[in-house]
Formats: structure tokens, sequence, C-alpha cells
């Protein structure tokens, strides 16, 4: 028995070190490994973001009483605006109609006469088509002239604010800031696609030119040929992974509140199962250029739009949830979310990483099951 | 002339033939986009219609039942839980049992009966943060409910200033209105980008290419043979995009098809154009695929589709000027939802046309410089 142990472990010892003389000798693994995911996270890092600051608006102030001269100056100075003055609506209406700006602010002519009567009107109009961003501009206008009623209100010049304010507070991101859970997201995106395009595209070269099948002539067994195959990429991607986890942390500053080693095995873990998905893809089309496109369509776009990174999952159908469960990514954001921003809540992390435990034993198998069928 | 055109169809019909004679190879360029559109069209929203919250309730007051009933009538938030100590919290918060905590401190309704006002705490979960966000509005509006009829109630004076609030184009601010007519450009570009990159590679890897070059065809034939059959298939796929958006979604159509398909047409050659220029850069096939996947992420997702291309770092927003799917969600967009002309989409267009210009042109002279 051990004799045998001892076999398998040589022969598993060999084909790593064929297989990373293969790694490091091609330099597309390389790029696909190390240089990719750089590219990635420093393109996406900087370029996604749901912050809006500096909203260019259209105000008109129909007559420049001293009191609507006092609600524009709140505009003005706020950084959340870059004001446009006008005194009539037709100009501001088509800047809105050609995009130039995001909304427009309206202090109608009478503002000043009925603020003294306690019932004056601010019109706001916005360009709807972003309905995100025109809820978060909404929110800003209401913020600035609450802010100027306040201030009027403390001198006395009108009737104090509303029965019931709302104090909310944002646990794990005080600032508000989006790249916060973009970046992480992100993270999980480049590693669902590296992971699998790594294995997806160096198999099915092998398929193609044959030389899996030579290796599978040999004594090695087909779970030693997968395992041999693995573990190089594993180191690979791990390396992908460092360099998208250091630019998060030092060039993005996000936050590092849970365990550096409760992420590393985490990501382990789903670096295994991305490597699983490509694998089986690889095994099952044996073409590259099927197996790359069908790498991209089953990962880059699911894990952009169903993992939760993005989008909040509890809002879709029960269908669309459903799909979601069999995604690995989705279990992967919620890691690593919680492990970047909140820490170690181990109510949060013990189940997303049994899931991907169980996803990585049955892509494991699932690999090796399509494997032995090729040798028939 | 006359002949030139029939080379070109006789090239378009054979390479149509070689992508849609495979049953499966034909699914494969029409079913993806329908279905992608379906399942992403649910998944792609802001908007919140299901909000988990603890409440927890200090005051146990008729004041804070009110303003609570009207969280729980909302049908948008499902209270998950009574709280009793301010210690439980962070459990309910940490474990995403809660997106939001509710509190109501002691006094409430005193305070609000002395004439003074009181605060609502909001805990939010910020792990997303925009989600959290979007949430806090969500009771910011229904507060602002409760406020007028307490107000009216206990004879408050109004709030010193109100505004009134419209919305253009999208009255009741859905962000599915926005996402889906997005998707028309974006899940086309990713196959007629890669199927015009692979069509020519193929050919030079096999062979097959030298022997096109020894045809009569010249080499701008050879490339309208190519480009047409990739647009071909775009318009398609766009098509049953925009049947999903209209049909299955119900999103009233605001423009004219003309202007959508005249807008589609120049993103798709630009598209082709640049497919067409990286499989005369690649050798291998692999190359072409490697290429055209390293453009088309950045293209997909640093288009605007999702997240706006004003909040990016001014460097980043000059470096998408050369993406095209960033004019053409612009143009899909305000096509069908502003019903836009030609005239407001200029600024669209020719960037559109110039990059399309500069890679066929690009291209055909590096297929003609090779034969020599």
């Amino acid at each position: 028995m051990t004799m045998l142990a001892h076999a398998k472990l040589r022969r598993i010892r060999a084909l790593v070190r064929k297989e990373t003389h293969q790694v490091t000798r091609d330099p597309s693994s390389i790029a696909i490994g190390v240089v990719l995911p750089l590219i990635l996270i420093l393109l996406f890092g900087y370029g996604l973001s749901l912050d809006v600051r500096n909203v260019p608006i259209a105000l008109v102030i129909e007559q420049p009483t001293p009191e609507a001269m006092e609600l524009a100056a709140g505009f003005q100075l706020s950084p959340y605006f870059q004001p446009q003055l006008m005194q009539a609506m037709p100009p501001a209406q088509r800047l809105l109609l050609e995009h130039a700006v995001d909304g427009i602010v309206r202090i109608p002519a009478d503002f000043s006469r009925h603020v003294g009567a306690g019932d004056a009107q601010v019109q706001l109009l916005v360009h709807g088509g972003d309905a995100n961003r025109a809820r978060i501009i909404q929110g800003y206008v209401q913020g600035a002239v609450g802010a100027w009623s306040a201030r009027e209100a403390a001198q006395g010049r009108a009737s104090p604010g509303a029965p019931v304010n709302v104090q909310a507070r944002l646990w794990f991101n005080e600032a508000d800031d989006s790249s916060y859970f973009l970046v992480p997201g992100l993270v999980v995106l480049v590693m669902t696609l590296i992971g699998g395009l790594l294995t997806a595209m160096v198999m099915a070269r092998e398929w193609e030119r044959g030389t899996l099948e030579a290796l599978l002539v040999t004594p090695v067994r087909s779970d030693e040929i997968l395992l041999g195959k693995t573990l190089p990429y594993f180191v690979l991607a791990l390396v992908g992974f460092a360099l998208c986890v250091l630019s998060a942390r030092f060039l993005f500053h996000v936050p590092l509140r849970g365990a550096l080693w409760v992420l590393l095995g985490a990501s382990m873990l789903y670096v295994l199962v991305a490597l699983g998905i490509g694998l089986l893809i690889s095994s099952w089309v044996r073409n590259q250029l099927v197996a790359s496109q069908l790498t991209m369509l089953v990962t880059f776009m699911p894990a952009f739009m169903l993992s939760g990174f993005l989008f909040d999952l509890r809002s879709t159908p029960a269908v669309v949830q459903l799909i979601t469960y069999a995604l690995p990514a989705r279990y992967y954001v919620a890691l690593l979310q919680t492990v970047f921003l909140a820490g170690d809540v181990w109510p949060v992390i013990v189940p997303n990483t049994l899931a991907l435990a169980a996803m990585a034993a049955a892509l494991a198998l699932g690999s090796r099951a399509a494997m032995r069928k090729s040798l028939e | 002339m006359l002949g030139s055109l029939l080379r070109i169809l006789a090239l378009t019909r054979k390479e149509l033939l070689a992508v849609l004679k495979d049953k499966r190879s034909r699914l494969s360029l029409l079913i993806p986009p329908v279905v992608q559109a379906l399942i992403f069209g649910y998944a792609a929203t802001y908007d919140l219609n299901h909000v988990t919250y603890a409440a927890l309730d200090q005051d146990h007051s008729a004041a804070s039942r009110q303003l609570l009933a009207g969280l729980d009538g909302s049908g948008v938030f499902e209270r998950v839980a009574d709280l009793q100590r301010a210690s439980d919290v962070a459990s309910y918060i940490d474990a995403r049992r809660a997106l939001l905590v509710v509190q109501i401190n002691q006094n409430f309704e005193r305070q609000l009966l002395s004439g003074r006002s009181a605060d609502l705490q909001l805990i939010a979960d910020g792990r997303n943060s925009n989600t959290a966000g979007t949430a806090v509005g969500y009771v910011g509006s229904i507060v602002e409910q409760f406020n007028a009829d307490w107000g009216g109630q206990h004879g408050w004076a109004a709030a010193p200033v109100g505004i009134v609030s419209r919305a253009w184009y999208n009255p009741n601010l859905e962000t599915r209105w926005y996402m889906i007519p997005g998707m028309i450009g974006t899940l086309t570009l990713i196959q007629t980008m890669m199927l015009t990159a692979m069509s020519v590679a193929r050919e030079r890897e096999q062979g097959t290419f030298d022997q096109l070059l020894v045809t009569p065809f010249r080499p701008y034939e050879i490339m309208a043979g190519k480009a047409l059959p990739s647009m071909l298939v775009g318009t398609i796929q766009a098509s049953g995009v925009l049947l999903v958006a209209q049909l299955w979604f119900r999103i009233p159509f605001a423009g004219s098809y003309l202007t959508l398909y005249s807008g589609l047409m120049l993103f798709l050659l630009a598209a082709v154009g640049i497919g067409l220029l990286l499989s005369a850069v690649a050798a291998t096939m692999q190359q072409a695929m490697l290429y055209s996947m390293l453009l088309i992420m950045p293209f997909s997702l640093l288009s605007g589709l999702t997240t706006p291309i004003s909040s990016m770092p001014n460097w980043l927003q000059y470096l998408t000027a050369i993406n095209p799917l960033r004019y053409a969600i612009d143009i899909t967009r305000r096509v069908y939802l502003e019903g836009a002309g030609l005239d407001l989409l200029l600024p669209d267009l020719w960037p559109l046309g110039l990059i399309a210009t500069l890679t066929l042109s690009g291209a055909s002279w590096m297929f003609s410089h090779r034969i020599q």
C-alpha cells in the first residue's frame, strides 16, 4: 500500500514538474494568470464607480431676490453640484434635452413671497434615464434645500422643520464610497474569468493537439493527470489573486477588516471552483474557440450581473434567484464583501464556504468522470 | 462595379452558409442574446422591491406604531424581527439577516406631541452602499408621508419649502427602463466582434486565406464579404433583444426604428472594423481570440451600461472615447426612451463613423500589404 502510494506521489510530482515547465515557458498562460488580472483590476477599479459628484445642473432663478440668491448659493458651494445659472426655463430645458445637464432646479419668481407665507416651492426636473443617478440627485437637492430651510429656521425666519427627521448611518462604509463594495466584487469577477480561462484554453489546446491522449496511454491515472494539470494553474491564479488584493488594499484603499487567513482560505477554494469550471468545459468541447467563448458566456457576464456584486439579489424574481444559487460567484461575493468590510462574521462565512467546498468537490468529480469517459 | 458587387455577394453567401449551416452554431448565435436579455433584464436593476428590516421600537407608542405600519404597508419592506435591545442590532446587520434596522428612541411620541422634531435612527448594511442608500431613500419617502399625515392632524406648519420633483423620460424612475435598452448593443458586441476576428484568423490558420487571395477578389471585396455576414448576425441579435424589451418587459419605445437601426448599423460597422483589424494583426486564432477578449471586457464594463461614465476619472473618460459600445448604448437609450432624432445623436454618430473608417481602412491596408 505504501509502495503504491509512494509511486502515485512520484507520478504526480513528475507531472507537476512537467506542467510547471510548460506554464513557465508559455507566455500565454503567464499573460492570462498575471498580466490580465492586473490590467483588469486597474481599469475596472478606477473605471467603475457609482459615486455621484459635480452633477451638472441648470439653476433657474426667475427673480434674484435675497432669499432666492441665498438658496442658490447653497447649490453653488456644494461639492455635489456644478450649477449653471440661468434666468428662464426654455434654455435650461434645451440643455437637459442635449444631456448637457442632468437636471434643472427652478426657483420660481414668487419664491420669496411664498417663503414668508410658508408654502414656497422649488421645482426639480431630472433626466430620469439613469434612474439610479436620478434618485441620488433628488436626494442631494432635498439635502441642499433642507440645509437652507434649517438655516432659515435657526435665524427665526421660517417655521421649524418636519416632525420626524431620518438620521441614517451606513455601517461598514460610513463615507459612502462605492469603491468599497465594487472593488471586492471586481476581485470576484477577475478571479472567475482567470480561473476559467486558464484551464479551459490550455486543456482544450491539449485535446486539439492530441497531447492529452498521449498522456492517457501512459500508466498515469486520470485523476493524477487532473491533479498535475491543476496545481500549476492553481499557483498561477493565486499570484493573480495576490495582485488583486494588493491593489484593492493599497491602491483603492479598501479596508480589510477580516482575518487574512479567512480571505486566503475562501479564495483558494474559489480558485479551485473556477479552475474546475474551465476543466469541465474543456473536456466537453475540446476546441479552444468554443471553449473560450463558452467560458466567457458562463463566467464573465453571470458573475457581473447575477452575483449580487452590483445588484441586490433579494429584489429579483424567484426564478432568477434560483439561478443565482447555482452560481459559485454568488457565494464568493458574499464572502469577500463580508471579509473585506465587515470582518469575520461566521454566520456568513461558514455557509458560503461550505457551498463553495461542495461545488469544488462536485466539479472535481465531474471533471474526472468526463476525463474517464474520453478513454473509452 | 457590378462584378465587384456580385463577388461580394457570393462571398457573403459563402460566409453565411459556413456560420449558419450547422444547427448548433446557428443556435449559439441566436439563443444567448435573447436568454441573456431575459435573465439580466430581471437581475440588472438598482430598484428594490424587497427590503428586510428589523424594528427597534423603544417608544411603543401610537406614533411609533403608525410610522412602522407605514413601512410594513408599503409592499417593499419586510419586518424580519422586533428587537428588544440595541445590542441586538449588530447581530442582525452583520449576519445579513436585515438590510436595515429602524430605531425609534424613547420619548419619540412625547417629543412630537410637544411640538419638537424627533429623530428616526436608521442603521443600514453598507456592504453594498448603493443598495443601502436606495433603501434609506425609500424610508425617507415613507417618513415624508408620515410627516404630512401627522403634521396635518396635529397642526404642524408645513415644511417651509416643498420640492416638486418630476423625472423626464422615465417618470417612475425604473432602472430596468435604462438597463434593457442599453443591452441591445452590449449583448450584440461580443459575438459580432469575435465572429469577425475569428473568421479571418481561421482561414489564415487553415491556409484557405491564401487561396482567397489568388482568386479575382480584391482585398476590399474580401473584407466586405467578411464584414457583411457578421453585421447581419449582429442586426438579428439586436432585433432579438429589442423584441424582448418591447414584448416581454413592455418598455415603451419612443423613437423611430429608422433612427435606431441607422445608429446600430454604424455601431456594427465599427465593431466589425475592430474585429477585422484584430484579425489582421493576429497571427493565429488563439491570438485573435485573446486580443478580442482583452478588448471586449473593458468595452462592455466601461461603457456606461451599469456605472455612469461621468463618475470615472478624467483620463479614463478620455480613454472610453475609443469604445464603440459607449456610443451605441447612448444611442439606443436615447432613441428608445427619449425619441431622440439623428440631429441630437450627432455627437455619438460621428465618433462611430470615425472608428469604422479608421479600423476598416487600417485592416484593408494590412491585408493588401500582406499579399506582397
